[in-house]
C-alpha cells in the first residue's frame, strides 16, 4: 500500500537513487548555517535533475485533510527541489494535489484542518511547523504567489497601485511615498503603459492581461527568491497568455528567482519549464527535466496525457483518451493508483500493479529522471507504440 | 464622483415630489371625507361640518388644494378658523386645529427626539453588531462562533416589545440598575440627554445588534472565502489586517444595503421604544394623532418619514459608491 | 458591408444545411455621462457569414469578446439578431416569433461550456433528458425511460444511473448529460459552445471522441465554438477565425493551419504553446501581439485588427478589407486583409 508519511520509506528510495538524503544531524547543521545559499557549500547531488543546489527543497511532503467521510490524502510523499533561476512545472489534473502542495509551501492552508508532515526547506531553513507569525514574514517576501484568475484575485475595492504598494509596505519599513514609487517602478517593469494613471485605477478598469501583469508586479515587488505561479495563464486568451509567459521568462532571467509553475497545460510546460513533475492522485508519478519528461516520458499516465492533447501542429487521428476517471482521494486503488486506467498493466507479471505501489525509481537505473511504474521495458514500449502515435 | 452624487440627488428629489403627490392624494383625493372623519359621527352638525370643510379648504378644487399645500411648504400660508387668522410659516405642512398649532412646529419639536434615538441605534448596530459578526466569521465553526450565533438567535426570536417592556419593568423600575428614559434637549444639557437615552439605546441597539451580527457574519464569511483574501494573506498581511481591512470592506456592502432599508423600519420600531420609555418623539406623535384623527399631523408625519427614507437611501447610495468604485460607473 | 461570400465551404457541392448571411448583433448600452446618459452600441457581432453542410463541422475560433459565443446563441435563437439572415434548409429563422420557431428549436441544439451551471441541480438526469422529449412530443407515454436509457448509453453513461442528480456526476459525465439532452430531440445541428474547455485533459479527449462518433454515426452537423486552436484543428473541417465581431479568415482546416493568410491567424497560431518546442528548442518563429483587443463599443476604423497589426498601413485605417479569396489562396480559403500572404512554417515544427 502507500508509504506512510513519517516512515523513512521514501527517503530510502531516494538513497537507492544515488541521491543523498540528509540525516537529522545534517539538517540541524544546515539550519545553523542559515539561509544564505551563496555561502552554503554545495552539497553533492540534490533532488533537482540539474544537480544544482536547490533553493526550495521539499522532502516527503504529505498533506492530509480529515473530513467527515474520512482522511483525504491530498499529497503523499512528495519530494522535489528547485534551484534559483530554474522553473519546475508541476503538472496534473484537478484533484492531483498540485495546488495543495504549493499552498503548503506558502503556509496558506487552513491550519486547523490540515495535517502536514515531511519537510519544506527554503534556502536551507525548515518551514514546516513554523509559527504563523514567522510564516507571515516569509510570505510575499522570500516566496510570493501569482494566482490563476486575476479578476478574482485582486481586491475589487482598492486601487491596483495601493494593492501593490501594500505588498511592499508589509515587508519594508518605508514611507507610503517610497512604496508608491516602488509600485510605479514595478508597473513599468511588467509592461503596463502609463503607470502613473494606472496606479490610481481599480482592477475592473484593467483588461485581463493587464490584471495578470499587475498580479505579477505585486508578486515580484519584494524581489522574491521563489515565485509560485498557480495556473497563471489559464484564465487568459492565447495571445495574452503568450505575452504573460514571455514576461515571466524574461523576469526570471532578470531576477534569477526560482519558479514553481502549477499547470494542467502541457503546452505551457513546454514553453516554460526546465524541470517537470507529473502528479497523479496526490503522488509524483514522473519527475525529470522537461526534455526527459516531454520527449522521453516513462510512465503510462504521462503517455496518456500526451496522447489526449490535440495539438495545433498536427491534425492528429482520433484522440486516445485515458479511459475512466481519476480515483477518489478518499479511496485510492490498491497498488499503483493509476492501475484501473492503465492500458499496460497486463504486461507486468503477476498482479503487481494492483498489489504493490511502485516506487519512484530512475528510469535507466541511475540518473535524475524518475518514474513510478512497474513496467520493465518502458523505453521500448514508448518508442515502439506511443511515440509513433504522437506523430 | 460629483456627477454621481448630483444624479442621485436629482432622482432622490423626484421621489420626494412623487411621495408628496401620493400622500396628498391618499388623504384628500381618495373617496373618503376627511371633514366628516374629523367631525366625528356624533355631535357633528351640518354647520360644524361646513366650517371644517372651509377651514381645510376642502371645498375648493383638488388641484387648487394641492397647489396651496405645496405653496405652503415653500412660502408659508395662513389659515382662518372662526375669524382668527393663523400664520403658518414655510415650510408649512398644514395646521392642526385640534392642537391649534402649525404641524411643522409640532414636528420640529418631536423630530430631535426620534433622530437622537435612531442615531444611537445606528451607531450601536454598525459598531457592535458588525464587530461581533466579523469576529464570529473569523472564528467560524468554532465553539465561540456557535455560542455567539446561538445566543443571537435566542434574543431575536423574542418579540422586540416584550424585551423592551421586560427591561423597562425589571431594570429601570423594580431594580433600577439603569436610568429611566426621558428627554432633555441636547442643547440644554448633553449629560442629561445622554442619560435619558441610555436605556432606550441599549434596548433597541442590543436587540437589533443580534440581527446585524448575523447579517455581517454571513457577508464576512463570504468575503473571507474570496480569492483576493487569499492574495492578501499571500502578501504576508496579518490575520487582523486581512479581516478588518480587506474582508470588512467587501463584507460591509450587503450590511449597508440592509441598514438603509432598516432605518425606515427602525422609525416604526421607535414607536414602541418611545411609548415604553416615554420619549416625546415622532412615534408618540403619530400614535396620538391617529387616536384623535388629527389628519394634517398624520399627513405631515407620513411626509417627513418618507423624506427621511429617501434621504437615507441617498446616503446609502453615496456610502456605496465610496466603498465600491464599480458603482460609480453605472 | 460584407458581401455574402460564395463557396466558403469546401463541401460546396452539397446544399448547405445552414447558411448564415451578414449576421449582426448590436447591444445598446447606456453609459453615465455628466448628469445624463449616453446611448452607445456594442457591436458584438458585425456581419458574419458562413455555410454549414449536412454533417459538416465548422469551427469558430477567436479570443474572448470576438463574438463567437454570441454568434452561436443567435443561430440557436437564444438571441434575436439585430440584422442578417439565418437560413436553415432555406427558411430564414433570424426574426421568427417564438411559436413559429418551435419546430426549428428541435433541429438546432446547443451544448454549453459549463457542465456545472447548465444542468438543473434539482432534477434527475432522467427528467433533464426527457423534458425535451415531452415538449416536442417525441415519444409515447411510458416509453420515455426506455429512450432516456438509450440516450445515456449512446453518450457512454451507465443507463442505470438515470435516477441520479447532476451533482453525483463528474464534470466530464455532466457534459455527456448535456450532450444527451441535446441528442434527445434528434437535431440536425449542434452548436457546441466551448464544450470541453472546462474539463481536464484526459476527460476532454473522451468528450471530443464522443462528439466525433455522433457526427460520424448520426450525421449531425456541428458549429464548434472554441478558443483552443488544437481542439478545433482536431474536430473541424472548416475553420473561421473571428476578431472583434468579424470573421477575418475562413477556409478548409489544412489551409488555415498550414498556410494562414491573415496576420491575426498567424499571431494566434504562433502564440499557441506547442509541445513541438521545449523551452525554445528547436526555435520556432514567434509573433507576439502587443496590447489588448480594442473595445467593441468603438472599434477601429477600416480593418479592426490594424491597431495591433505589424503590417498595417494607411489603407488599413481608411478601407475595410473584404473577406475574399486572395491570389495565393487555395479553393474556399478567404481572408479579410489588404496584405494577406500565406505563412507556412508556423506550425510545421513537429511535422
Amino acid at each position: 500500500m502507500s508509504t506512510p508519511a513519517n516512515e523513512p520509506g521514501t527517503a530510502d528510495t531516494l538513497g537507492k537513487d544515488g541521491l543523498n538524503t540528509m540525516s537529522g544531524a545534517d539538517a540541524a547543521a544546515q539550519a545553523k548555517r542559515g539561509p544564505s545559499i551563496a555561502t552554503r557549500e554545495r552539497r553533492q547531488g540534490s533532488l533537482n535533475p540539474s544537480g544544482e543546489t536547490p533553493y526550495l527543497e521539499v522532502t516527503d511532503l504529505t498533506v492530509k485533510f480529515p473530513t467527515a467521510d474520512g482522511v483525504v490524502s491530498a499529497v503523499n510523499g512528495l519530494s522535489y527541489a528547485v534551484p534559483l533561476g530554474r522553473t519546475l512545472a508541476i503538472v496534473g489534473e484537478s484533484g492531483s494535489g498540485k495546488s495543495v502542495s504549493s499552498m503548503a509551501v506558502m503556509g496558506l492552508h487552513d491550519r486547523k484542518r490540515t495535517r502536514i508532515t515531511g519537510s519544506i526547506k527554503l534556502g536551507g531553513d525548515e518551514i514546516v511547523g513554523l509559527a504563523e507569525n514567522d510564516l507571515m514574514k516569509i510570505r510575499g517576501d522570500a516566496v510570493s504567489m501569482v494566482f490563476q484568475d486575476p479578476q478574482s484575485s485582486l481586491h475589487p475595492l482598492y486601487t491596483v497601485g495601493s494593492q501593490i504598494a501594500e505588498a511592499y509596505l508589509v515587508h519594508h519599513k518605508v514611507s507610503k511615498d517610497v512604496a508608491k514609487k516602488r509600485a510605479l517602478e514595478m508597473l513599468d517593469l511588467v509592461g503596463i503603459p502609463n503607470p502613473i494613471r494606472r496606479f490610481k485605477q481599480y482592477p475592473h478598469e484593467f483588461s485581463g492581461g493587464m490584471r495578470q501583469r499587475a498580479m505579477i508586479a505585486m508578486g515580484l515587488v519584494n524581489d522574491p527568491k521563489l515565485v509560485i505561479a498557480d495556473e497563471p495563464t489559464t484564465a487568459l486568451d492565447v495571445t495574452v497568455q503568450a505575452q504573460i509567459l514571455d514576461l515571466l521568462n524574461n523576469l526570471q532571467k532578470e531576477f534569477g528567482s526560482a519558479i514553481v509553475l502549477i499547470t494542467h497545460d502541457l503546452g505551457v510546460v513546454a514553453e516554460m519549464a526546465d524541470d517537470v513533475l507529473v502528479m497523479y492522485a496526490g503522488r509524483c508519478v514522473e519527475y525529470g527535466t522537461a526534455q526527459d519528461v516531454l520527449a522521453q516520458p516513462r510512465m503510462p499516465y504521462t503517455w496518456g496525457l500526451l496522447e489526449s492533447i490535440p495539438t495545433v501542429s498536427a491534425a492528429s487521428e482520433r484522440l486516445r483518451p485515458i479511459k475512466g476517471l481519476p480515483p477518489s482521494l478518499l479511496n485510492l486503488p490498491s497498488g499503483c493508483s493509476f492501475n484501473p486506467r492503465c492500458p499496460y498493466k497486463d504486461r507486468v507479471k503477476g498482479e503487481r500493479c494492483t498489489t504493490d505501489l511502485p516506487e519512484l525509481l530512475p528510469v535507466d537505473g541511475a540518473g535524475a529522471h524518475t518514474s513510478r511504474c512497474h513496467l520493465h521495458d518502458k523505453a521500448s514500449i514508448y518508442e515502439a507504440e506511443v511515440a509513433p502515435r504522437l506523430g | 464622483m460629483l456627477y454621481f452624487v448630483a444624479r442621485r440627488l436629482v432622482s432622490a428629489l423626484s421621489v420626494v415630489l412623487v411621495t408628496l403627490i401620493a400622500t396628498f392624494a391618499l388623504f384628500f383625493v381618495a373617496p373618503t371625507d376627511p371633514a366628516a372623519a374629523i367631525c366625528g359621527e356624533r355631535n357633528c352638525t351640518q354647520e360644524r361640518y361646513n366650517e371644517i370643510k372651509e377651514n381645510l379648504h376642502l371645498d375648493r378644487p383638488k388641484v387648487q388644494q394641492f397647489a396651496e399645500y405645496t405653496a405652503g411648504i415653500f412660502a408659508g400660508r395662513t389659515f382662518e378658523t372662526a375669524g382668527v387668522v393663523q400664520k403658518c410659516d414655510a415650510p408649512c405642512l398644514g395646521f392642526s386645529f385640534k392642537n391649534d398649532r402649525p404641524v411643522t412646529d409640532m414636528l420640529k419639536e418631536r423630530l430631535p427626539v426620534t433622530v437622537s434615538l435612531v442615531a444611537g441605534y445606528a451607531v450601536l448596530v454598525l459598531t457592535i453588531g458588525v464587530f461581533v459578526g466579523s469576529m464570529a466569521a473569523k472564528r467560524r465553526g468554532t465553539t465561540g462562533d456557535r455560542i455567539l450565533m446561538g445566543s443571537t438567535l435566542i434574543v431575536s426570536s423574542v418579540p422586540y416589545y416584550i424585551v423592551a417592556l421586560m427591561i423597562s419593568l425589571y431594570l429601570t423600575i423594580l431594580y433600577p440598575i439603569l436610568p429611566r428614559g426621558g428627554y432633555t434637549p441636547l442643547s440644554d444639557n448633553p449629560g442629561k440627554w445622554f442619560v435619558g437615552f441610555l436605556t432606550p439605546w441599549l434596548v433597541i441597539g442590543i436587540y437589533n445588534c443580534t440581527q446585524y451580527a448575523r447579517y455581517s457574519r454571513g457577508s464576512m464569511v463570504e468575503a473571507l472565502s474570496e480569492d483576493y483574501i487569499r492574495t492578501a494573506r499571500a502578501k504576508g498581511l496579518s490575520d487582523r489586517k486581512v479581516t478588518y481591512k480587506h474582508a470588512l470592506r467587501s463584507g460591509l456592502i450587503p450590511v449597508i444595503t440592509i441598514f438603509g432599508l432598516d432605518i425606515a423600519g427602525s422609525l416604526a420600531g421607535a414607536i414602541f421604544t418611545e411609548r415604553i420609555f416615554d420619549l416625546p418623539g415622532l412615534g408618540n406623535l403619530v400614535l396620538d394623532s391617529l387616536q384623535s384623527y388629527d389628519l394634517p399631523v398624520i399627513m405631515g408625519t407620513v411626509l417627513i418619514a418618507s423624506v427621511i427614507l429617501v434621504a437615507m437611501n441617498f446616503l446609502v447610495d453615496v456610502a456605496y459608491s465610496l466603498i465600491d468604485p464599480r458603482v460609480r460607473l453605472s | 458591408m460584407n458581401n455574402p461570400v460564395q463557396d466558403t465551404t469546401p463541401a460546396a457541392q452539397s446544399t448547405p444545411l445552414l447558411q448564415v448571411r451578414d449576421l449582426k448583433m448590436h447591444f445598446p448600452i447606456k453609459e453615465a455621462a455628466g448628469l445624463g446618459r449616453t446611448r452607445k452600441v456594442v457591436q458584438a457581432v458585425d456581419g458574419v457569414s458562413f455555410d454549414l453542410a449536412p454533417g459538416g463541422s465548422l469551427g469558430l475560433v477567436g479570443e474572448s469578446g470576438c463574438g463567437k459565443s454570441t454568434t452561436g446563441r443567435m443561430i440557436t435563437r437564444l438571441l434575436t439578431p439585430t440584422a442578417g439572415q439565418i437560413l436553415f434548409k432555406g427558411t430564414d429563422i433570424a426574426q421568427l416569433k417564438e411559436r413559429e420557431l418551435r419546430p426549428f428549436r428541435r433541429e438546432l441544439q446547443i451544448v454549453f461550456q459549463d457542465p456545472y451551471s447548465s444542468l438543473n441541480p434539482r432534477q434527475t438526469v432522467s427528467n433533464i433528458i426527457s423534458t425535451p422529449l415531452r415538449v416536442h412530443n417525441l415519444v409515447k407515454r411510458g416509453k420515455e425511460l426506455e429512450r432516456v436509457q438509450e440516450l445515456l448509453e449512446r453518450v457512454g453513461l451507465n443507463p442505470e444511473h438515470h435516477n441520479r442528480y447532476p451533482n453525483e456526476f463528474s464534470g466530464g459525465q455532466r457534459q455527456r448529460i448535456g450532450i444527451a439532452r441535446a441528442l434527445a430531440v434528434e437535431p440536425e445541428v449542434i452548436i457546441a459552445d466551448e464544450p470541453v474547455s472546462a474539463l481536464d485533459v484526459s476527460i476532454q479527449a473522451q468528450v471530443m471522441n464522443l462528439m466525433e462518433d455522433l457526427r460520424r454515426d448520426l450525421g449531425i452537423a456541428f458549429v464548434f465554438i472554441a478558443h483552443d486552436l488544437g481542439v478545433v484543428r482536431h474536430f473541424c473541417d472548416t475553420v473561421a477565425v473571428m476578431y472583434l465581431g468579424k470573421i477575418v479568415e475562413q477556409g478548409p482546416r489544412e489551409q488555415i493551419y498550414t498556410a494562414p493568410q491573415h496576420p491575426y491567424t498567424q499571431a494566434l497560431l504562433s502564440a499557441a504553446p506547442d509541445l513541438g518546442t521545449i523551452r525554445g528548442v528547436p526555435a520556432k518563429e514567434r509573433i507576439r501581439l502587443v496590447g489588448d483587443v480594442p473595445s467593441p463599443i468603438d472599434p477601429p476604423s477600416g480593418c479592426r485588427f490594424r491597431t495591433r497589426c505589424w503590417k498595417a498601413e494607411e489603407i488599413c485605417a481608411t478601407q475595410e478589407p473584404l473577406l475574399e479569396i486572395k491570389p495565393r489562396s487555395a479553393a474556399g480559403h478567404t481572408a479579410a486583409c489588404h496584405f494577406a500572404e500565406p505563412k507556412v512554417d508556423l506550425t510545421a515544427a513537429t511535422a
